[in-house]
């Protein structure tokens, strides 16, 4: 592998998830970090920590420059971008390998083509990857939206074409809706993503997240198998399972097969998802988009499988071939993550980045807690509230679950609220454990049975 | 004359906008009400209105916008 050295781009616990990766490669790892971040975990593990500006995103983290001097001045071979801040921007993978070194992940031509989510749908499409009905490419004008909701029906999903992740959507549930929300939504967007560019889905009710895992080198690529991110707040993935929950074989196979496609067609090098709607009721699974980085998710996948994504990703980046074949991913047993925020349930998930106490994190076979937290901590205001993710991997479903409920009690967070409680509740909801869920279970099941029950607990309290 | 302090309920960045090109909620001299906004705090990436809590004839501010600030920090403070 011709890279030795690696500069992660990034902070919290994905920082410290590339440096355990990057030591176990024993390769050089360089940290930067905001003035927000000098007591970071990632900052105390790595070899070498450089400060790139100040707490504000846009200042340090978002700062392609200061990122970019920091690697030069301390001679990495490479940069990992981790996931969010400048993860799928391409300009900055660019800038990555104009300046002389490896970016890891797909680069800037694929995270360009794929990014675009008009663009990525087409080709889906020519992949042979089933796609939501919707419109071919970008709708301009009312009278081309006009054509494309005779064949969608309504609802309809309106998307921002720079968007992803969940943002810059907008649901239109009829004509006058819809009418009164595509140009607020394209001017929107061009403000948010500076491309006011629109698409339009239909919008599917009670679907179920799926997405599949992919690693390629350029040439082959393979599958890890799928994931089921279905309980989500906001559009926000709260918790996490792998493989699916409920989805047929032969759907299985499906949608793995056509993520492979997908990544051989754009010739795809580094570890990618791509993410589907599971239509439970009609048995369809339709494609939304591609995520061209390591996502927060991927504990679950590397439990069931055994596959190191991040090591594997570096070596990719470093010129070596996939280290597997499709033959050698094979799952074994059932794994489940919980997001670990510092929010409050309690009281509408307000965040709360108080000082970390006390620290008691559970520990034996088939648990994994992947954080940046340890005892004394501050936990910084500017950054997103994941404090760190749970996993558990067990025979099956039920033992992973029945190891949850054990992992969970023994992790002790101190110092302030997180959202160990909601897990707790989640983990002993009759529907997690039967598997009924939908991508809009959870906002319904926080109003009628979660916020109910706080507040009788208040109440006797 | 006597002062009373504002102070953010919680640890973040504050703003005195609601977005960059409005205008902002108080200048110092402005009067203000209990209930009256007086800026955001964004917090985790999220937003939190925080209101006067006092009323007063007039608002002075402590900290610039887009300063940091601490859960209990002095924002402002508001004459009597």
């Amino acid at each position: 592998m011709n890279i030795r050295s690696v500069l992660v781009a990034n902070r919290g616990e994905i920082a410290v998830r590339i440096i355990r990766a990057a030591k176990a490669l024993g390769l050089r790892t360089v940290q930067v970090y905001s003035d927000a971040d000098a007591s970071s975990l990632a900052v105390k593990l790595a070899d070498e920590a450089v400060n790139i500006g100040k707490p504000a995103a846009a200042k340090s983290y978002l700062n392609v420059e200061a990122i970019i001097a920091a690697a030069k001045s301390a001679g990495v071979d490479a940069v990992h971008p981790g996931y969010g801040f400048l993860a799928e921007n391409a300009d900055f993978a660019d800038a990555v390998e104009a300046a002389g070194m490896v970016f890891i992940g797909p680069g800037g031509g694929a995270i360009r083509l794929l990014g675009d989510k008009v663009r990525a749908r087409e080709i889906a499409m020519a992949s042979g990857v089933p796609t939501v009905p919707g419109s071919n490419g970008r709708v301009s004008t009312m009278s081309e939206a006009a054509e494309v909701l005779e064949r969608t029906g309504f609802p309809v999903m309106i998307k921002a074409a720079a968007g992803g992740g969940g943002r810059g959507i907008r649901i239109a549930r009829g004509p006058a809706e819809f009418e009164r929300l595509f140009p607020q939504a394209s001017a929107e967007a061009q403000a948010a993503f500076g491309d006011g560019g629109l698409y339009i889905e239909a919008f599917v009710a009670n679907a179920r997240h799926v997405e599949v895992q992919i690693l390629g080198d350029g040439e082959d690529v393979i599958h890890c198998f799928e994931r089921e991110c279905s309980l989500q707040r906001r559009r926000q993935k709260v918790w996490e399972e792998a493989r699916a929950v409920a989805i047929p074989n032969d759907l299985r196979i499906t949608l793995c097969n056509s993520a492979v496609a997908l990544g051989k067609r754009v010739g795809y090098r580094g570890a990618g998802t791509v993410e589907y709607l599971y239509d439970e009721a009609r048995q369809e699974v339709y494609f939304i988009e591609v995520n061209t980085r390591i996502q927060v998710e991927h504990p679950v996948t590397e439990m069931v499988t055994g596959i190191d994504l991040v090591q594997e990703m570096i070596r990719i980046a470093g010129g070596e071939k996939l280290s597997i074949t499709q033959a050698d991913v094979a799952v074994t047993g059932h794994a489940i993550e919980c997001r670990i925020n510092a929010e409050d349930p309690a009281r509408d998930f307000m965040p709360f980045p108080g000082q970390v106490g006390s620290l008691k994190v559970p520990e034996g076979e088939g648990i994994r807690f992947d954080t940046m937290l340890y005892e004394g901590y501050q936990i910084p205001p500017f950054y997103d509230s994941l404090l760190g993710k749970l996993i558990v991997w067990g025979k099956d479903r039920p033992a992973a679950l029945a190891r949850l409920r054990e992992a969970l009690a023994g992790l002790e967070i101190g110092g302030l609220p997180t959202t160990v409680p909601l897990h707790q509740a989640l983990v002993n909801d009759p529907d997690v454990v039967a598997g009924h869920t939908s991508t809009t279970f959870l906002e319904h099941w926080l109003e009628i049975r979660f916020t109910q029950s706080t507040k009788a607990s208040q109440e006797v309290a | 004359m006597s002062k009373l302090e504002i102070r953010s309920p919680l640890p973040g960045t504050f703003y005195r906008r609601p977005k960059p090109d409005a205008p902002e909620y108080k200048t110092d001299g402005d009067s203000v009400a209990p209930s009256d906004t007086i800026g955001l705090v964004e917090v985790m990436k999220t937003f939190h209105e925080v209101s006067a809590g006092v009323s007063g004839k007039a608002i002075r501010f402590l900290v610039e916008d887009s300063d940091a600030v601490m859960a209990g920090q002095a924002i402002a403070e508001v004459e009597q």
